[in-house]
């Protein structure tokens, strides 16, 4: 991975880098971040080390951003207790993990998430998920990403049939997936097996439902049917996945504006 | 035309007949534990227990069922898309029932044996491949936490070569699927619902606690079955 494709710019960026130039790994800080959607996201701050002669390395790392609700906001369909361990234990194994193989990789420094992603291909992808499920959530989607729902999949109704369909026939651990596909121009559903992200294939995620166990298991025990239905009904933001969609419009084109006859 | 129908069609009498008349697919049902739910405390709660058998077990066997009826219709109707359509939910729910079944006769309460080292035959062979019972222990958790995703963790001979295997299997693979001379001993189920709702994430205390249930005598009974003589 050379220096000069990191220039690119990312299609979702969701966790903040600090570029800090002279700490050893021990000093380094686990951030806490203040959440929020509209707030612009951290830029990297310029790197100093060629000018300070006592530097050897630069050290870039990802922090954990909180969520952007409170973690018993999402009952009674997801327990504060759920999202404290998924979030402040896997999730977090997942962060220190991700930096842990950064501080042993050097050509992975300085690369976006999506690059990593690309890169090391079962990567832990959870980052997507807390942004889905928020609190004046459910309902339906509105304008055009409905509209592109309505015209890939016949109708809101069926897109949500079909989505509850793939997560209860998922076997074993996994994803699953609205993406916008850049080839087809379309959008579609996805299943992935363990932390495996559709933009390996180079499609752009638009929503996701993590379906591996932990994900319900103290909420729901073994009954899956009901916690995808909650989610769908109740949890999904498309408020997020409209942003999303936005963005991923950047760079997909979806075909002509309908442009009405007079 | 019914005579020429009767004449052409095939005889029932060369199938075996049920009370209806129709060829029945052979159903499975959900195994007895060998021990009450909460046998197992402290290393695995009576809530997993019943959890895991009365409802994850069940499920597999009943969507194996429902999976053997759909491919013996289909086969009898010669569509070969479906049959081949459904191959992997019988893999994934007959696997499930399979490996759950060798699980619960893996696993013993400590007053029953539970716990107590292999002797004979097995653990001379243990102490041949792999040094001592504790090294064995040490590379099945090792391999069995570093597993990603769900699976199972084995401890299996090999037929054929007659040398004793650890091995990762995904989802709800069977050993075999990995070899075709492979016998399993022993399996430990990692999915996280064997564990999560004691352990949460921490999957290594799981595995370092399963061990203190792990039912060594019956694992030197298939043993001594594959291999009499030594």
């Amino acid at each position: 991975m050379s220096w000069s494709s990191c220039g690119s710019s990312s299609i979702c960026s969701w966790s903040s880098i600090s570029y800090v130039p002279h700490d050893p790994p021990s000093k380094l800080l686990k951030r806490r971040f203040t959440p929020s959607i509209a707030q612009p996201r951290w830029k990297p701050r310029r790197d100093y080390s060629h000018i300070n002669r006592g530097v050897s390395k630069v050290f870039g790392y990802y922090g954990l951003k909180n969520p952007p609700y409170k973690l018993d906001a999402l009952e009674p369909y997801l327990s504060r207790r759920t999202l404290e361990v998924h979030w402040g234990v896997h999730h977090r194994g997942y962060v220190e993990a991700l930096n842990k193989q950064l501080e042993k990789n050097d050509t992975l420094y300085g690369c976006t998430m999506d690059e990593l992603i690309k890169v090391s291909y079962n990567n832990g992808n959870p980052f997507i998920e807390f942004n889905n499920a928020a609190q004046e959530a459910g309902d339906m989607p509105t304008l055009g990403l409905l509209q592109q729902i309505e015209k890939d999949f016949g109708s809101f109704t069926n897109f949500k049939e079909k989505f509850i369909e793939a997560a209860l026939t998922l076997f074993g651990s996994g994803w699953v997936w609205l993406v916008l596909k850049r080839d087809a121009k379309c959008l579609a559903i996805v299943k992935t097996s363990n932390a495996i992200n559709p933009l390996v294939w180079n499609d752009i995620p638009i929503m996701s439902l993590d379906v591996w166990e932990h994900s319900y298991y103290l909420d729901y025990r073994n009954d899956k049917a009901k916690y995808v239905n909650n989610f769908m009904n109740h949890l999904v933001s498309w408020n997020a996945a409209a942003v999303r969609m936005v963005r991923a419009q950047a760079f997909v084109n979806l075909g002509e504006p309908k442009i009405p006859v007079a | 035309m019914a005579l020429r129908h009767l004449l052409t069609k095939k005889p029932l009498a060369t199938q075996p007949l049920g009370i209806l008349g129709f060829r029945r697919v052979q159903t499975f049902s959900l195994p007895d534990l060998p021990y009450d739910y909460g046998a197992l405390e402290p290393a695995i709660s009576s809530e997993i227990m019943h959890l895991h058998h009365q409802k994850h077990h069940q499920t597999y066997i009943t969507n194996y069922n429902k999976a053997l009826e759909q491919l013996d219709d289909a086969m009898t109707k010669g569509d070969a898309s479906t049959v081949v359509k459904l191959q992997s939910a019988i893999k994934f729910n007959g696997g499930g029932h399979v490996n759950h079944s060798i699980f619960w006769k893996n696993l013993a309460p400590i007053h029953e044996g539970g716990g107590e080292p292999p002797k004979g035959s097995l653990g001379w062979a243990i102490d041949n491949n792999f040094g001592s019972l504790e090294a064995l222990i040490q590379k099945m958790n090792a391999e069995g936490a570093a597993l990603q995703g769900s699976g199972w963790v084995w401890l299996g001979v090999d037929k054929e070569l007659n040398r004793l295997i650890v091995e990762t299997t995904g989802n709800q693979d069977p050993l075999v699927t990995k070899g075709p001379s492979l016998v399993p001993l022993l399996g430990i189920d990692v999915w996280e619902h064997a564990y999560y709702l004691q352990y949460k994430n921490v999957r290594p205390d799981y595995l370092k606690n399963i061990w203190k249930v792990m039912n060594w005598k019956y694992a030197s009974e298939v043993y001594d079955k594959e291999f009499p003589e030594s």
